[in-house]
């Protein structure tokens, strides 16, 4: 018993610099890489021994005119019993190597750091006990992480293949995954069923920190939208609610699947209905809520509607951030909230004024936040076509007007 | 040399005169006809074609994958292209594929009748199938489908691409194999001639038996299935629906349900060509029959048992996964055993690399790999790594591909010859083989690779990724050059297949030295496959057969033939 026990251990020294396996970096990924390696190398022995014995036979038994061939059995029940044993010994321990790992990986630690996962069409949030929400997972070294799921549209499913850690995020219920990364690092996270138009950009980042640094980084990214004016906290919402995968911010108006939003409030939009309307609040209000009550001519009715999912002060900070998309919009709205927080500590503290340090962590936040926004929409989707969002029912406003005359392009 | 109780063999233009083919003429003789060699035939030039489509969106899609970021396409149509390449490939190429095409000709010659049970209902099987086919071509010119051949809900259910049609077409694909099930299974059962006991039918037939036995089991539940999906979409009741009360992974349920057997009814047909093939051309009988035939059933009946393994990262409960997981590692026992009876049968032969026997031993290759790879699949710790990333898209084209593909060319080309009464180049085949092995397995062994290092399937980029997987294109190019190869390959292939029809030598009625019944009537068939009813022996003893040097073809000689009496079995 001590070969088969010890067995695993062999295979593990396998696991770094290898052609198969990304570096393990979770508690879990041995598990796999051993069940793995285990496979490995029973299936390489059994496929050589199959080949050889194929190219030998096909060698020496040649058909050669005038060579008699030499008779042989067409059965030997010793033969078949052993060839169904064996194999049979050899998968219950395959089984059981699959099995012991799995168990390991669906046991959630009771000390473990819950963080909730939300995956929509096509980004991921990640919402920590604190109430900030991230578009990227970032998580303590040496703790156990565990993810509480859901998805808000079709199944997705979230995999860390450095983690060998992988579970579905499905509408309607919640699904649950953990690990532990021992060591700080940064691997990538992916979406891996598919979901649609955006599904290979729906891409986000682990980034494991020492315990103090992520508390840190915790503390800092919370305290952003503390004192934050309605603009920073609709452009927080417009990188996690998903919008930037369709829509581009920047001055160069970047074409995605969706109108770019820079410089548009105050424009005139053509629809391609045949009318047009000025950009205003409840033109932007409209958008977001009934986002196929008027499409703009190059485009067509993809977007799922938003009604429900967010509340009434987030479609206002999202309309503010919108405004602001103009040279100097984003400055004037931050220099207009910290001194109002300036003034409101003034009165409270009769101090001076304070402010400067306040827009050093938003500006910190700010560029990561940027970075991050930039990884996951680099692969920007020029491509129109279908989209999910007319069947669920908690979009009304999207049924009747999302009709199916969508079309690919050839 | 003719005798009464054996037909003449009789080959070249001067005795084939009327066969099958020549029986009557016009369209109206094809499109209403009730022989099933013409049915076969038909269903082979439909199956043929469908391969050609499906091959085609796989060699769009592979170049869209050449280059990082948009090459050829958007991401819908990619979305498209995937999901359409698999849809074809399953329910218009493969799983009708061998049952229809081969053994619609082959099965009721090979027990020496005169057709199958049940010759209208094979007509409409065939009917079925090209109006099923026909919502296939109305989904393609009105929008497609972008939901991956799974029908996922609730993607499936909200997406505006045409599910409802193509499930349509799928309902009706899924009666035309139904039929062939049932058909096939009566003429087994009821058309067997006198002295052919189940322990003295030829492998194929258990193959086709055993997956008719799926065919007429599992089909419904899809059939069920597809409905509850398209009344889901039309009326928003709630099956799948979670936020009317409906759960999503119900649907996973009912699709595998069906779609795991279905991998069965892919691969048993082929095992069971591969046995005919392995047997005839190493001149030697096939050794451990018993356990073969018995193992086609097993695979059948353990086939129903696993479908939730294609579930193990859905939620589903650790119980649920852990009896999946254990039940299919016992389906992997059958089709080893196989294996190593295939193996023995080569010891001590006589082996003839023909181009029939080439692809068999590919298969034992290419299936090897397929094959051992679905361990990983099933084993638990290993899969959560693995489920939904090219490794398993790998996986699934080396068994599909590597194994009923490869299978049903050998097939092709093993009974071509009686098929048409032509032979095709022997040069141009191998060599056509050669790319076709070349081309498999430097398109497919790079997404192994690819999916053990953190490729998801179903990516329509793989910029994002590159940053810490940089050696990710290069697999792709690969995969998409031996895509090419492989397509350069087939084209060969119809190429010297057509030729051999206006211009192949003639073949013999036995031109491999083959013991099966179908052997023993002319190539092409006769309208009525046998004029009397064939003498039956055992379908894997060559010692009566003799090589006759001037048809260049096997004959029956009688006089060792009537030295061993056949055995008068119950």
């Amino acid at each position: 018993m001590s070969l088969l026990t010890n067995l695993p251990l062999l295979l593990a020294q396998q696991r770094d610099n290898s052609f198969w396996m990304p570096p393990p970096a979770s508690t879990s990924a041995g598990a796999v890489d051993d069940a793995f390696y285990l496979i490995y190398y029973i299936s390489l022995f059994f496929f050589l021994l199959i080949v050889a014995l194929m190219l030998v036979f096909v060698v020496l038994y040649r058909r050669r005119p005038g060579i008699e061939q030499k008779k042989a059995p067409a059965h030997s029940t010793a033969l078949e019993v052993t060839w169904t044993i064996i194999p049979l010994l050899v998968v219950i321990y395959i089984f059981y190597s699959g099995f012991t790992g799995y168990l390991e990986m669906r046991t959630v630690p009771r000390d473990a750091y819950e963080i909730q996962v939300t995956a929509r069409q096509y980004n991921w949030t990640f919402t920590y006990p604190n109430g900030y929400e991230s578009p990227n997972l970032h998580m303590p070294a040496g703790e156990p992480v565990m993810l509480l799921m859901k998805s808000e549209d079709v199944i997705h499913s979230l995999w860390v293949p450095d983690f060998r850690v992988k579970m579905d995020l499905v509408p309607g219920h919640y699904t649950r995954t953990w690990f532990e990364a021992p060591e700080p690092g940064v691997h990538d996270l992916v979406c891996t069923e598919y979901c649609g138009t955006g599904h290979s950009a729906m891409l986000a980042t682990v980034v494991v920190q020492p315990p103090s640094e992520f508390r840190a980084w915790l503390a800092d990214a919370a305290k952003f939208a503390e004192g934050a004016s309605p603009a920073e906290r609709g452009q927080l919402l417009f990188r996690n609610q998903g919008c930037a995968s369709c829509h581009s911010v920047d001055e160069a108006r970047s074409a995605k699947v969706g109108p770019p939003l820079w410089g548009v409030f105050g424009e005139t939009h053509q629809f391609t209905d045949g009318g047009s309307a000025v950009v205003d609040e409840n033109y932007l209000r409209e958008s977001i809520l009934n986002p196929n009550a008027k499409i703009r001519e190059g485009y067509r009715a993809q977007m799922n509607s938003y009604q429900g999912l967010l509340d009434d002060q987030q479609v206002m900070d999202l309309i503010q951030y919108i405004k602001a998309l103009r040279p100097g919009g984003m400055e004037e709205a931050k220099a207009a909230a910290a001194a109002e927080k300036a003034g409101a500590e003034d009165e409270a503290n009769g101090d001076a004024d304070t402010g400067d340090a306040n827009a050093d962590q938003t500006g910190a936040d700010g560029s990561e936040s940027t970075q991050a926004d930039a990884e996951q929409t680099s692969n920007g989707q020029t491509g129109t076509g279908g989209d999910a969002g007319t069947g669920s029912s908690d979009r009304p406003d999207n049924d009747a007007s999302s009709s199916g005359d969508a079309q690919p392009d050839s | 040399m003719t005798s009464t109780t054996y037909t003449a063999t009789s080959s070249g233009p001067a005795a084939s005169g009327d066969n099958y083919l020549t029986h009557t003429r016009g369209i109206a003789s094809w499109i209403f006809t009730l022989d099933h060699k013409r049915i076969g035939v038909m269903y082979l030039i439909a199956i043929m074609a469908s391969l050609g489509l499906g091959g085609a969106f796989a060699g769009l899609l592979r170049t869209e994958l050449i280059e990082p970021g948009e090459t050829i396409m958007s991401a819908d149509m990619y979305n498209q292209m995937f999901t359409l390449h698999g849809a074809v490939m399953i329910f218009l190429f493969i799983i009708p594929g061998i049952p229809a095409a081969l053994g619609n000709f082959i099965l009721p010659i090979m027990l020496g009748a005169k057709d199958v049970a049940f010759p209208r209902l094979n007509l409409a099987s065939f009917y079925l199938w090209c109006f099923g086919a026909l919502f296939f071509v109305l989904v393609l010119a009105t929008g497609g489908l972008d939901t991956g051949w799974t029908l996922y809900t609730p993607f499936s259910t909200s997406t505006t691409t045409q599910v409802t049609w193509a499930a349509t077409g799928a309902f009706i694909l899924g009666f035309s194999s139904i039929f062939t099930g049932i058909n096939f299974i009566a003429t087994v059962h009821t058309m067997r001639p006198p002295g052919m006991t189940w322990h003295r039918m030829p492998l194929f037939i258990w193959a086709l038996y055993a997956t008719a036995i799926i065919q007429v089991l599992a089909t419904p539940v899809l059939g069920i299935t597809l409905l509850l999906l398209a009344v889901e979409r039309v009326f928003h009741i709630g099956f799948f629906d979670p936020t009317i009360g409906g759960d999503p992974i119900l649907f996973q349920h009912f699709f595998w349900f069906y779609s795991h057997p279905a991998v069965y009814i892919m691969i048993l047909p082929a095992m069971g060509i591969i046995s005919e093939t392995i047997s005839v051309f190493s001149r030697k009988h096939i050794f451990g029959y018993t356990f073969i035939a018995y193992s086609s059933v097993a695979i059948a009946i353990f086939g129903f048992l696993v479908w939730g393994h294609h579930m193990f990262t859905s939620g589903q409960s650790v119980v649920a996964s852990m009896i999946f997981s254990a039940l299919t590692f016992s389906v992997s026992i059958p089709s080893a055993i196989k294996v190593f009876n295939w193996l023995a049968t080569m010891y001590r032969g006589s082996i003839w690399l023909a181009t029939p026997m080439i692809y068999a031993l590919m298969f034992i290759f290419l299936f090897g790999i397929g094959g051992l790879t679905g361990l990983f699949l099933g084993a638990l710790a290993a899969n959560v790594h693995l489920h939904d990333t090219y490794f398993v898209v790998s996986h699934f084209h080396y068994v599909m591909f590597g194994g009923t593909l490869i299978a049903f060319l050998a097939g092709l080309h093993y009974w071509w010859p009686k098929m048409f009464g032509r032979m095709y180049s022997e040069f141009w085949a191998r060599l056509s083989a050669l790319l076709v092995f070349i081309g498999f397995n430097v398109t497919f062994f790079p997404q192994f690779v690819l999916g053990t290092r953190g490729m998801p399937r179903r990516y329509y980029d793989y910029e994002g990724l590159l940053a810490r997987n940089p050696q990710f294109k290069l697999d792709h190019q690969l995969s998409t050059i031996g895509t090419y190869l492989l397509i350069v390959a087939f084209v060969i292939m119809l190429i010297y297949l057509l030729h051999s029809l206006v211009a192949g030598r003639r073949a013999p009625a036995n031109p491999w030295g083959g013991a099966t019944l179908e052997w023993q009537c002319s190539s092409p068939p006769p309208h009525d496959n046998f004029p009397s009813a064939p003498l039956v022996g055992d379908p894997y003893d060559f010692s009566k057969l003799t090589y006759d040097a001037q048809t260049e073809g096997y004959r029956i000689d009688a006089v060792r033939a009537q030295t061993e009496a056949p055995h008068p079995d119950a």
